[in-house]
């Protein structure tokens, strides 16, 4: 389910142009609060960089999660509530999130990958249930009304993030961060062990890989950073609620991933700033964007399976095929 | 009043009685879901939309045409199947030979589209649908009172049950579902229209559903969330089955109903994840489900 | 009983993905015929038979039954149309019974045999009838899949090493079935390794290598040409 990224890492020419194309990127996330909406970008952050989490696992490992929201929305409460009623720091609260998505993933991940395919999907997305569940049951999430007024806090005692841009250059941070590790991690020889498993899990078995810690791990991992980008929303909107911990949520997130590109970098994050985009913009309208989401799913499987990004290299690939 | 561990014996049956019709309708899903997996190797996740429509078909049946209840049971899955047939020959039937996880994500993409057109044109809230007056009252069973209504779907859903199966297991066309679902070039290569029965078995399938739908239309309200919740169950109750056998999907069906009517006796507050846990301890214990073999 | 082909191959090219397999292999059988394909592992036999089955569906040229072109029709019509194939791996499918495997195949004219006359002509498949298929042993497994396509009707038959694996005694037996259908005027394609079996059937062979059709002789040279066999062959 994914486009070879070993392909373009091996050549020379499209190092440096993702090189340039980086820096260029990060010049834009620097300037655009300046231009958009502070709020829209945070959430376009968040998203993007769940997306990009969740992609770690569909993209390199080949495992299609459907209850990635129990990390991302569980994440949030545990950030919002040690923000709010153990008043932390605010990166506290967010690695506190990140944390116990790494838990939550460890639990789930340790049941989820005893199947394949098609049941780890289902698996997954029972566990999740199972916790949004619990979460509108335990005191602690405050049920239907969820946890509000959550504190932005002062960043280690220093930045006021109740100031936007401080807010939004945090948010930054995290993601730029988050993303970091993750191209770090595909491009480290776990990450190469993880293509392997997704190309012929049986080969890299019978090359004495133990496959199921890997797999494990790279769960663990995914959901450690979708709580990272579910904790930092929390903070962003100071507040968390069962929205983000319910199967809708996981749908979206995969949504995000397939429009942009399963198994790209950057793939993921594009999906997200469109998909958020894409809910702004119909906020104002009765339009069901559910029926849209769906639709949107419809189109991408149907005709163009590779997604945006995934597209696009793949028709840079065939340019430079025809070049030589 | 006699009581059973506590438990007043009413009470204690009343619930079993509702374990029991919710387990009829995980029977009933789970059984289509598995005989579509069988042959299509694709989860049907508009299974929930699909089980959905046919109690809308229903409502929408009775409401602007005036036909009732029993016509409905037939009516409402034809209708349903038809729309699956559409749907087999214009979208899943491209995704076969590709990953079986884009089967899901489309049908996923059908089921929020279905759910968001309804939700859009009804609301949230419920529709009510009566139960045909032949089925209105209770009975005594001396033990407890029975509704009338609730009876006849635990009988109605086990002879939908059984019908599958002998029609699966006795049947010409059952056994070239059966060929189909080893080895489907082979039954093609002997000339059996296999495109034309992978077709027919989505909407069956979705037929099953649809029969679902129509039997609870009267216990629940017809609402267009219904179907969503209850798949995502459904699938629990299919990894704890095992989708390799379509008696083991309708057995896990009804036992998990019941235990998690049991569950609302002893532990209320964990009646709704009570299938969940036993899915993890399922998968634990014996990772490949209770009738499941480990392909 | 005319001159014309029943079955004409015309230049058959085929593919496996981006490998090319079959480079225009040419074959004809009379109505009647039972014509042997030799050649050793890999040299494309079987491929030749799943591609005039249409299992394998990257071809190009002719295949003709009866002049009619069989290639662009789907899967399913290649058997309604009267072909009937005896795979390899024999395809007995293990949730069906005996009976059921044995009635499987929709019939596809009236010449075929009946349910009786194939438990006369195979009295163990009529004993384990309620068996499940694959608890048969492979000799008998070999024998269902036979019967299953005469009871088609289907004038062609591609049998695809019938012999392979099986105890001396029961390659005997299968040798005496097939003289048996030749006796009845079914026309049959053979793939067999062992041409010691193929030779007391085989009216004409074809001898193939690289997905090539290198050599066709009739089957009362077979004994002349047994130094040459041996060479391309490797036995």
């Amino acid at each position: 389910m994914a486009v070879d990224t070993q392909y373009y890492a091996a050549q020379p020419r499209f190092r440096t142009s993702a090189v340039v194309f980086g820096v260029i990127a990060i010049a834009a996330l620097l300037a655009a609060p300046f231009f958009f909406y502070p709020v829209l970008l945070m959430s376009m952050l968040c998203f993007a960089l769940f997306a990009c989490a969740f992609n770690l696992l569909i993209g390199y490992v080949g495992l299609l999660s459907f209850g990635h929201a129990a990390f991302f929305g569980g994440a949030a409460y545990f950030a919002a509530h040690a923000a709010k009623v153990w008043g932390w720091d605010p990166l506290g609260a967010v690695l506190l999130g990140a944390a116990g998505a790494a838990g939550m993933g460890l639990a789930i991940g340790f049941l989820a990958i005893r199947r394949q395919g098609i049941y780890f999907a289902m698996i997954t997305l029972a566990l999740s249930q199972m916790f949004a569940f619990i979460c509108l049951q335990v005191p602690f999430t405050h049920g239907e009304d969820g946890i509000q007024g959550v504190p932005r806090g002062e960043l280690l005692g220093l930045v006021d993030l109740n100031e936007p841009l401080a807010m939004y250059y945090f948010t930054l941070a995290i993601f730029l961060f988050g993303f970091f590790a993750i191209w770090r991690i595909v491009h480290s020889p776990f990450g190469n062990i993880l293509k392997a498993i997704r190309e012929n899990e049986r080969r890299a078995i019978s090359l004495g890989y133990r496959v199921d810690r890997y797999k494990l791990g790279a769960f663990v991992m995914s959901a450690a950073l979708a709580g990272l980008a579910g904790g930092t929303k929390a903070i962003v909107f100071q507040f968390a609620t069962l929205t983000d911990v319910q199967w809708q949520m996981s749908g979206e997130v995969i949504l995000m991933t397939l429009l942009g590109g399963i198994g790209t970098m950057v793939g993921p994050a594009v999906g997200a700033a469109l998909v958020v985009a894409l809910q702004n913009y119909l906020a104002a309208s009765n339009f069901p964007v559910t029926v849209l989401i769906g639709i949107i799913f419809v189109v991408c499987v149907l005709v163009f399976r590779r997604g945006i990004v995934g597209e696009i290299l793949e028709l840079a690939r065939r340019r430079s095929k025809d070049a030589k | 009043m006699s009581t059973i561990f506590g438990i007043p014996a009413p009470a204690l049956f009343g619930q079993i009685l509702i374990g029991l019709i919710n387990g009829s309708f995980y029977a009933l899903l789970s059984l289509g879901l598995a005989v579509i997996f069988g042959l299509l190797r694709i989860i049907n996740f508009a299974h929930g939309a699909q089980y959905m429509l046919g109690a809308f078909a229903a409502y929408l049946l009775l409401t602007y045409a005036g036909i009732g209840y029993w016509p409905s049971l037939i009516l409402a899955p034809l209708l349903v199947g038809l729309l699956a047939v559409v749907i087999e020959k214009t979208m899943l039937s491209r995704l076969y030979g590709v990953d079986p996880l884009y089967g899901l994500l489309l049908t996923f993409g059908l089921a929020l589209i279905l759910e968001g057109l309804f939700r859009y044109w009804f609301g949230a809230a419920g529709q009510p649908y009566a139960a045909p007056q032949q089925l209105v009252g209770a009975y005594n069973l001396g033990f407890m009172f029975m509704p009338i209504y609730r009876g006849w779907v635990v009988i109605a859903s086990l002879v939908v049950c059984i019908g599958t199966w002998l029609l699966i297991e006795k049947t010409r066309l059952g056994a070239y579902l059966r060929a189909a679902t080893e080895n489907a070039t082979l039954v093609q290569a002997f000339g059996v229209n296999v495109p034309r029965l992978l077709t027919l078995t989505y909407g069956l399938g979705a037929a099953l559903a649809a029969i679902a739908g129509v039997l609870a239309a009267p216990i629940y309200q017809v609402s267009p969330l219904m179907g969503t919740n209850i798949i995502i169950v459904v699938f629990a109750v299919v990894v704890v089955g095992g989708m390799g056998s379509i008696l083991g999907a309708i057995i896990t069906g009804y036992m998990l109903g019941v235990l998690e009517g049991l569950t609302k006796v002893f532990y209320p507050e964990a009646s709704n994840i009570v299938i969940f846990v036993i899915m993890a301890i399922v998968l634990l214990v014996r990772p490949a489900g209770l009738f499941g073999r480990e392909e | 009983m005319s001159n014309a082909p029943l079955l004409e191959v015309r230049g058959l090219n085929a593919w496996y993905g981006e490998s090319h397999v079959l480079h225009g292999v040419d074959l004809d059988i009379r109505e009647g015929e039972t014509v042997t394909l030799l050649g050793r592992n890999g040299a494309g036999k079987t491929t030749t038979l799943r591609s005039i089955m249409g299992i394998l569906r990257l071809r190009e040229g002719a295949i003709r039954l009866r002049g009619e072109d069989i290639l662009g029709l789907p899967l399913h019509k290649v058997a309604q149309a009267g072909i009937g194939y005896v795979p390899e791996e024999r395809g007995i499918f293990a949730s069906l019974n005996v009976s059921e495997n044995l009635t499987l195949p929709p019939t596809v004219s009236k010449d075929g045999m009946s349910v009786e006359e194939i438990y006369e002509l195979f009295p163990n498949l009529y004993e384990r009838r309620s068996s499940q298929g694959t608890k048969l042993s492979g000799g008998e497994q070999q024998m269902l899949a036979i019967a299953r396509v005469l009871r088609t009707g289907a004038k062609v038959i591609l049998l695809d090493e019938p012999t392979e694996g099986l105890a001396p005694v029961i390659v005997q037996r299968i040798g005496d079935v097939l003289t048996a259908l030749k006796k009845r005027g079914m026309t049959i394609l053979l793939v067999e390794q062992n041409f010691r079996f193929a030779r007391k059937v085989a009216d004409r062979f074809y001898l193939m290598e690289d997905g090539r059709m290198v050599n066709a002789f009739p089957g009362h040279e077979l004994d002349a040409r047994m130094d040459e066999l041996h060479e391309v062959l490797g036995v």
